[in-house]
């Protein structure tokens, strides 16, 4: 018997341990010091990320559980918590300019990307019900704040509260899950409520605890039928907040699904396959259609970011080690085009302020035609049209699900992205068929060029060299599913 | 030499060239000129490098040639480049007709210049990509990716409706061509494997063929297109730019009849042969029923976008003929109906650009000032008429043989195509060139110049000496047409005797009359 009195192994947790008190350093530093901008702040934050990346990196990658078992780490940690660091270091280097603009130069600002990023490294690391919940929490609470973080304007204000109502009522329903687990298997650990439903076989119970957790999952995917907050929230935070949204959050939970599925309930597939198969329908779908009405590009980045989610999850429910594979390539290539687009949102200023509707794109192509043109060139990969890395994320999902015998999911996914491509193409008929509207302020911030350029040039020439991507998702798969 | 690489290197220059003009700077006038050099130079070049392709070919054997294989997406998922006696001529067709097109675009295009010409060259490597792939991801990725230049040619450049046609068309293909892809993910599980060459040789189970023909069914016949699907054509047409019309017409529409002859006839012959009824009946459809529509057509380019369909229902009939001359012919009439319907295209161009409108009643007695023009466009309308002599007749000709073997209604229906084409075809022209020069604003038209000549030329001479001699096309492609046929009559023979006749086949034997 372990002595549990005794200090844990310390060394697995290092990035989170790094990270927290870089963030806690960060914030006395920025109490303390008189005028400590958020450039400055976000700089020692991006500083302290390049640590955690380093740590995580030579991390020797095999799987090591640590606090009583609780806390995981492997390759496939590894994988996700770098695919989380990328995420969010990129909203962070886009929001520099923009935060100083909008009378949010607060040092706070970066800290609290920090805290959420810890929270989520928890949440890929969590291996049972309790480490979960704290990490999700975490995370939770730094994102409500942000969301906020424009406190002056009532639209961030609403898109925080309204986050935070929903976003405690999501934690609610995960929590009731856990508990109907808990009481179902006398286990809060994943390995021991896999041995417990491997022994016993599936009860009803427990088939309900999953679907209250996978509900409260599925609100941080924003997948339907919980992604109502995500069209306000995403149109009401800043920006760079937005951007930010977008991309980690829904790495760190898709990571979290894959492992409470994976981890705890392996041998009741069957009863949750169906739930999946249902949210990624129903995600797919209704992200396609919704987004054709939208005029404001941030709601239609919301529709497009609830549809790519229910395309990862087709990965996710063929339930295979290629639609694991699968939903990892996709998830990467999600978050570097969409780091690309939101660079190009967060250009379109004119000399009144920020502007956000599709309409304001008009002309692009004239005024600033290498820009118009990398977006258009986002905007194909998002509809998913080869050669472009969108497609290849697509690609291995619908993969997946074909060598499962999902042709029906397999049929209407392919079709609703066909729906979806209507719109991606009307950004581009904006930009490149219509006449000019009055041109954006120029030049684009050094910083927002560079992102868009790196995630442009990993858009378009991704399928010169695929193997790296590919190889590195099969090594995390492995962990994942020994 | 270096043959693995040719085709490499045939498929990726224009992509070289357009990467050239996008470092071209300077004032408009000056990145204009040169972008169109640039863009003429490097199709010219390929083009070229093609012929030593064909000059290398050696047609005697059906296996792929210049077999070029690496390492791509790992599991079974490689760059693979090859041609056969199918795909090798339209790789020369496309880039035999790159270098027209970028000729007719010479001053017909003034706006976004350097844009239309990279768009262009990204094309050509997009096309010919599609014809020498062997392997079927890649084959995909370069199917689709030429939606993206396509939309944006039409799109951009195109005339009044062009956002509806522009999206009509990107659409409508991709529709059909996502469940292509959910087939080809079906193949890769079921053996292991994209490639190509190896799938040709694959045995499917007769179930799973029917699935998987439907399935590309849908994006070939989308592409083709045949009726009912075609109705993105005429629209796509008639607002494209005249280059983008010759390429549409030229070559796009091709992939589809080469979709068939790659994929539906060898990898899925019980299939075909289960389905050929259905094949038959909207080719039989396309051919008498689109021939009607382009007879009442007032646009000039909406009634050749019509009688192109007509004549693709003659190349998709030869194919499940699924005999010698059937798929012969449909090949010929594939790669004649490339240079003839793209020059009918340029025809049209030429008097657009100097009259700006496509409406056939604006025009009338052009052979009075015209009398070049008349001349090379009296050809190409009788080649398009399928009068003997021409390349035209060839291919029809053949595909009614084909068609005729199999089904004596459906090669007389098919031959009454042939009428309608010449009722069509003869009245635009008596409409246009014939009667008296009276209106005002045709007094002053001026016939063809230099560069119109240049760019018609070549495509007069290939309509007439392959009328005259097709030896060459039909040495080419037969001992692989042949190879195709046998292994497609073998593995229908096999199913049949397996299945000891299933009431699927009675119904087909029924229905087509064998």
């Amino acid at each position: 018997m372990e002595n549990t009195t005794a200090i844990p192994a310390l060394l697995p947790a290092l990035p989170e341990i790094v990270m927290a008190i870089g963030a806690m350093a960060l914030l006395m530093y920025g109490a303390f010091r008189k005028n400590c901008t958020a450039r400055e702040a976000s700089f020692g934050a991006l500083g302290i990320f390049l640590l955690v990346a380093a740590l995580l990196i030579v991390e020797p990658g095999v799987a090591v559980q640590t606090f009583g078992g609780m806390f995981v780490v492997d390759g496939f940690t590894r994988f996700m918590k770098l695919l989380i660091l990328l995420a969010a270091a990129a909203a962070l280097v886009m929001s520099l300019t923009y935060i100083r603009r909008e009378g949010m130069d607060r040092f706070e600002f970066p800290v609290l990307i920090m805290l959420a990023t810890l929270g989520m490294f928890m949440m890929v690391s969590a291996n049972g019900l309790i480490a979960l919940y704290m990490g999700l929490e975490l995370q939770s609470l730094a994102l409500y704040v942000v969301a906020a973080f424009n406190r002056d304007s009532g639209r961030a204000s609403e898109a925080g509260l309204k986050y935070f109502v929903l976003g405690a009522l999501a934690s609610g329903m995960l929590l009731y899950g856990s508990s109907l687990i808990y009481g179902f298997t006398g286990s809060v650990d994943f390995d021991a409520i896999a041995g417990v439903l491997a022994a016993d076989g599936p009860n009803i119970g427990v088939i309900f605890g999953i679907v209250f957790v996978l509900a409260g999952l599925a609100f941080k995917i924003s997948a339907v039928p919980f992604h109502m907050w995500t069209p306000d929230v995403y149109e009401g935070a800043p920006t760079p907040v937005t951007a930010f949204f977008a991309g980690a959050p829904k790495v760190a939970a898709m990571a979290l699904i894959l492992n409470i599925l994976f981890g705890a309930f392996p041998s009741m597939m069957a009863e949750w396959q169906q739930i999946i198969v249902f949210i990624a329908i129903a995600s797919m779908v209704l992200g396609a259609f919704a987004a054709i009405g939208q005029t404001n590009i941030k709601r239609l980045m919301a529709y497009s970011s609830i549809s790519h989610m229910g395309f990862a999850l087709v990965g996710l429910a063929a339930g295979s080690p290629e639609g694991v594979r699968g939903v990892l390539i996709y998830l990467v290539i999600y978050v570097i085009m969409n780091a690309g687009v939101f660079c190009c949102i967060l250009a379109m200023r004119r000399d009144e302020g920020y502007v956000e509707t599709i309409g304001d794109l008009a002309g692009l192509s004239r005024n600033q035609p290498m820009v118009a043109f990398l977006l258009a060139m986002l905007m194909f990969s998002l509809a998913g049209i080869p050669p472009l890395a969108g497609f290849f994320g697509k690609f291995y999902v619908f993969m997946a699900a074909v060598q499962s015998g999902l042709y029906a999911l397999a049929v209407i996914g392919v079709l609703s992205s066909v729906v979806g491509a209507y719109y991606y193409l009307r950004i581009v008929k904006i930009m490149y068929f219509d006449e000019p509207a009055e041109a954006f302020v120029l030049p684009m911030p050094a910083e927002l060029s560079t992102v868009l350029g790196i995630s442009s040039v990993f858009t378009l020439f991704f399928f010169v060299y695929p193997a790296p991507l590919i190889v590195a998702s099969q090594v995390a798969v492995g962990a994942l599913l020994p | 030499m270096a043959d693995g690489y040719i085709l490499s290197l045939v498929t990726f220059l224009p992509l070289v060239g357009a990467l050239i003009i996008l470092t071209v700077r300077g004032d408009e006038a000056v990145v204009a000129r040169n972008a169109r050099y640039v863009a003429l130079w490097t199709t010219a070049v390929t083009f070229v490098l093609s012929l030593y392709i064909w000059a290398q070919f050696d047609p005697t054997t059906s296996d792929f040639q210049f077999v070029q294989k690496s390492e791509w997406l790992g599991g079974a998922i490689d760059y693979h480049m090859g041609v056969d006696g199918i795909s090798m001529l339209f790789v020369i067709l496309t880039a035999f007709l790159m270098p027209a097109c970028i000729l007719a675009s010479w001053t017909s295009i003034d706006t976004r210049v350097k844009e239309y010409m990279i768009a262009f060259l990204v094309l050509e490597t997009l096309m010919i990509g599609v014809f020498c792939a062997l392997d079927l991801v890649l084959f995909y990725l370069f199917f689709e990716g030429g939606l993206i230049p396509m939309f944006l040619i039409i799109g951009v450049w195109g005339g009044k409706r062009r956002i509806y046609a522009s999206f009509k068309f990107f659409l409508y293909t991709l529709a059909g061509s996502v469940l292509m892809l959910l087939a080809i993910m079906a193949m890769y599980w079921h053996a292991g494997t994209t490639s190509i060459p190896v799938l040709l040789a694959h045995d499917f189970p007769a179930s799973m063929q029917f699935w998987l023909w439907l399935a590309f069914f849908a994006s070939f016949a989308v592409k083709m297109p045949m009726w009912p699907v075609h109705t993105w054509l005429p629209d796509a047409h008639v607002e494209a730019p005249t280059a983008g019309s010759v390429i549409l017409a030229g070559i796009l529409l091709k992939m589809g009849g080469y979709g068939f002859l790659r994929f539906s006839l060898p990898m899925f012959p019980v299939a075909s042969a289960d389905l050929a009824w259905l094949v038959f009946g909207l080719s039989l459809i396309a051919i008498v029923y689109t021939s009607l529509v382009a007879l009442v057509q007032e646009d000039m380019k909406k009634l050749i976008a019509y009688s192109s369909v007509a004549h693709m229902g003659f190349v998709t009939m030869g194919i499940f003929a699924a005999n010698q001359q059937g798929v012969q012919g449909g090949i010929f009439q594939m790669l004649s109906h490339g240079w003839i319907s793209g020059a009918l295209f340029l025809c049209v161009g030429v008097i657009y650009d100097r009259m700006h409108t496509r409406e056939i009643a604006a025009y009338g007695g052009l052979v009075n000032r015209m009398p070049l023009y008349a001349l090379a466009f009296m050809v190409f309308t009788m080649a398009n008429v399928g009068l003997p002599g021409t390349s035209g007749f060839v291919g029809e000709f053949l595909t009614i043989i084909g068609a005729f073997k199999v089904s004596t209604w459906v090669g007389a229906i098919a031959a009454t195509g042939v009428i309608l084409a010449a009722g069509y075809a003869l009245y635009l022209y008596r409409r246009i060139v014939f009667g008296v020069l009276e209106k005002d604003s045709l007094k002053a038209i001026a016939d063809l110049n230099r560069r119109e000549v240049a760019t018609l030329a070549p495509l007069l001479a290939a309509t007439l000496f392959f009328g005259i001699y097709p030896a060459p096309i039909m040495n080419v492609t037969a001992v692989s047409v042949e190879n195709l046929v046998s292994n497609y009559n073998a593995a229908v023979e096999a199913h049949r005797l397996a299945e000891g006749g299933g009431a699927m086949t009675h119904l087909t034997a029924l229905l087509t009359g064998r």
